[in-house]
């Protein structure tokens, strides 16, 4: 039996006397994809935020099995340790890449950072590798020296998915990945997602509101309302056998195309 | 290799009142390496439901499902992920796939996420097209602009691509013109052959009758009618 790459158990997380979430707890095995859903306020980006490191749970733990198999809760790991793993492990997409990109470096800059941030010194090298990742995101190499303000949408989105997968990390977080994005850029978006995912064997913990990112990119899906896990399973089972009250509303509230 | 017991379903509709709807109860039954069973009844009588809990894409209330060893009733996400990658494929009747992924992918992908290596995947679903009278100059556009007839040979053709241990077929036959019918029947006799336990749905009779060793009405796991 493979060991769950991070082992949730019992997170809470309060603003006041408001529930962010609670009770959730999962294991989340190597090469394995899982969708959090919700509408807005259901406590999902709450709960990618204390699986980060970003939030401070109230209680609970996340314990991470690293390459050597040591499993280490980071909750309680120091910031220092948490933030080496942020570099190194993990990777976080942001909904807005602004928010994941430094704007006034060039392309391969923000590539570049992630791997100098890692102990990377020569220049040669990291510039290769910055133009193979963004040759691998689609984005020509004649706009490595750019800045992502001149970029589109999609295109910074993509630079952001470079610039975090750039160091191998084994668990990317990502918030709303294909928000905002119009649909052919959503869906040039989600085909790269599934082949790097496959390709690099990533673990993904992705939060979306949107039920087709699921459906396409997600092993299994955890469904939150109010703060609280109301039902998980297999994406297909959940989307096509919703067992809640709360899920059978929000699959029959898609609209069709 | 498929061993059902004593299934029972039923759907609670929240948002309708709770209503509650038994469609599924006492269903049994058992499929050997080799063997291909027919569901028969009528529309609405649960054939593509029982299908669908066989593929674990609907839960059950009761009972167990078994295939290649695992109770799909009871599995845990990735233990059924693993299982559709290696021991139980399925071709249903519409193609679900990411825009933009060329044919000749789609079709190649159950290879490549076994393992398979690149060159051969790409060439075992080459030939598998070519079979199926898939235009060449297609195969490197994404099936989801074809005919209705092409989606579901290129669906075909990815069910086939790897010689899953297990098969759940509906309506492979459909919407298919008779050179093409004919190709996929001889497909599924050569998965017969290779040992393959097929459950399928076939609403054109003579194909049943070619194929099938066994017809089992589902209308009688219907609660309250048997």
């Amino acid at each position: 039996m493979t060991t769950p790459l991070l082992s949730v158990r019992d997170i809470e997380k309060r603003y006041g006397a408001r529930i962010g979430c609670t009770g959730v707890g999962f294991d989340l095995y190597p090469g394995e994809v899982m969708g959090i859903v919700g509408e807005s306020g259901s406590g999902k980006s709450t709960l990618l935020n204390c699986l980060a490191g970003h939030l401070t749970p109230d209680q609970g733990e996340v314990i991470y099995h690293d390459r050597q198999g040591v499993g280490r809760d980071t909750v309680t790991m120091s910031e220092p340790e948490r933030r080496m793993l942020s570099r190194t492990d993990w990777a976080f997409v942001h909904q807005n890449p602004r928010d994941g990109l430094r704007m006034g470096v060039s392309a391969g800059g923000n590539v570049g950072e992630r791997l100098m941030a890692v102990g990377h010194r020569h220049y040669g090298g990291i510039r290769s590798v910055a133009t193979d990742w963004l040759g691998r995101v689609e984005i020509a190499d004649d706009r490595i020296d750019d800045r992502p303000s001149s970029f589109s949408g999609g295109m910074q989105q993509r630079l952001q998915i470079a610039r975090n997968l750039v160091t191998g990390p084994r668990l990317v977080f990502m918030d709303e990945p294909t928000g905002g994005l119009d649909v052919s850029v959503q869906a040039r978006l989600l085909d790269l997602l599934r082949g790097l995912v496959r390709q690099m064997g990533l673990s993904v913990i992705l939060v979306t509101h949107d039920l087709a990112v699921v459906r396409l990119l997600a092993d299994r899906l955890m469904v939150m309302k109010s703060g609280h896990v109301v039902e998980t399973g297999l994406t297909d089972q959940v989307l096509d056998d919703p067992q809640h009250a709360y899920t059978q509303l929000l699959v029959s509230s898609v609209l069709q195309a | 290799m498929i061993e059902i017991d004593n299934l029972s379903k039923s759907f609670t509709l929240h948002n309708q009142g709770g209503a509650e709807i038994p469609v599924m109860a006492g269903a049994s039954l058992r499929v050997a390496a080799g063997e291909c069973v027919a569901l028969t009844g009528a529309s609405g009588a649960g054939k593509s439901t029982l299908m669908r809990m066989i593929y674990g894409n609907y839960l059950c209330q009761s009972g167990s499902i078994i295939v290649g060893g695992v109770d799909i009733a009871r599995a845990e996400p990735r233990e059924i992920l693993a299982l559709r990658r290696e021991v139980l494929g399925y071709v249903s009747q519409f193609l679900r796939v990411v825009p933009r992924v060329p044919t000749l992918d789609v079709v190649a992908e159950p290879l490549l996420i076994v393992g398979e290596d690149e060159s051969r995947a790409r060439e075992r679903a080459a030939e598998l097209l070519a079979r199926l009278n898939i235009p060449e100059r297609l195969w490197s556009l994404s099936p989801t602009t074809f005919s209705g007839g092409e989606q579901q040979r290129v669906n075909i053709a990815r069910g086939f691509a790897h010689d899953y241990p297990a098969l759940l077929l509906d309506e492979p036959t459909a919407s298919l013109d008779a050179a093409n019918r004919e190709v996929v029947m001889s497909m599924i006799e050569a998965a017969k052959a290779r040992g393959a336990a097929i459950i399928g749905i076939f609403h054109d009779e003579a194909a049943r009758d070619r194929l099938c060793d066994r017809v089992v009405d589902v209308t009688r796991f219907v609660p309250g009618l048997a």
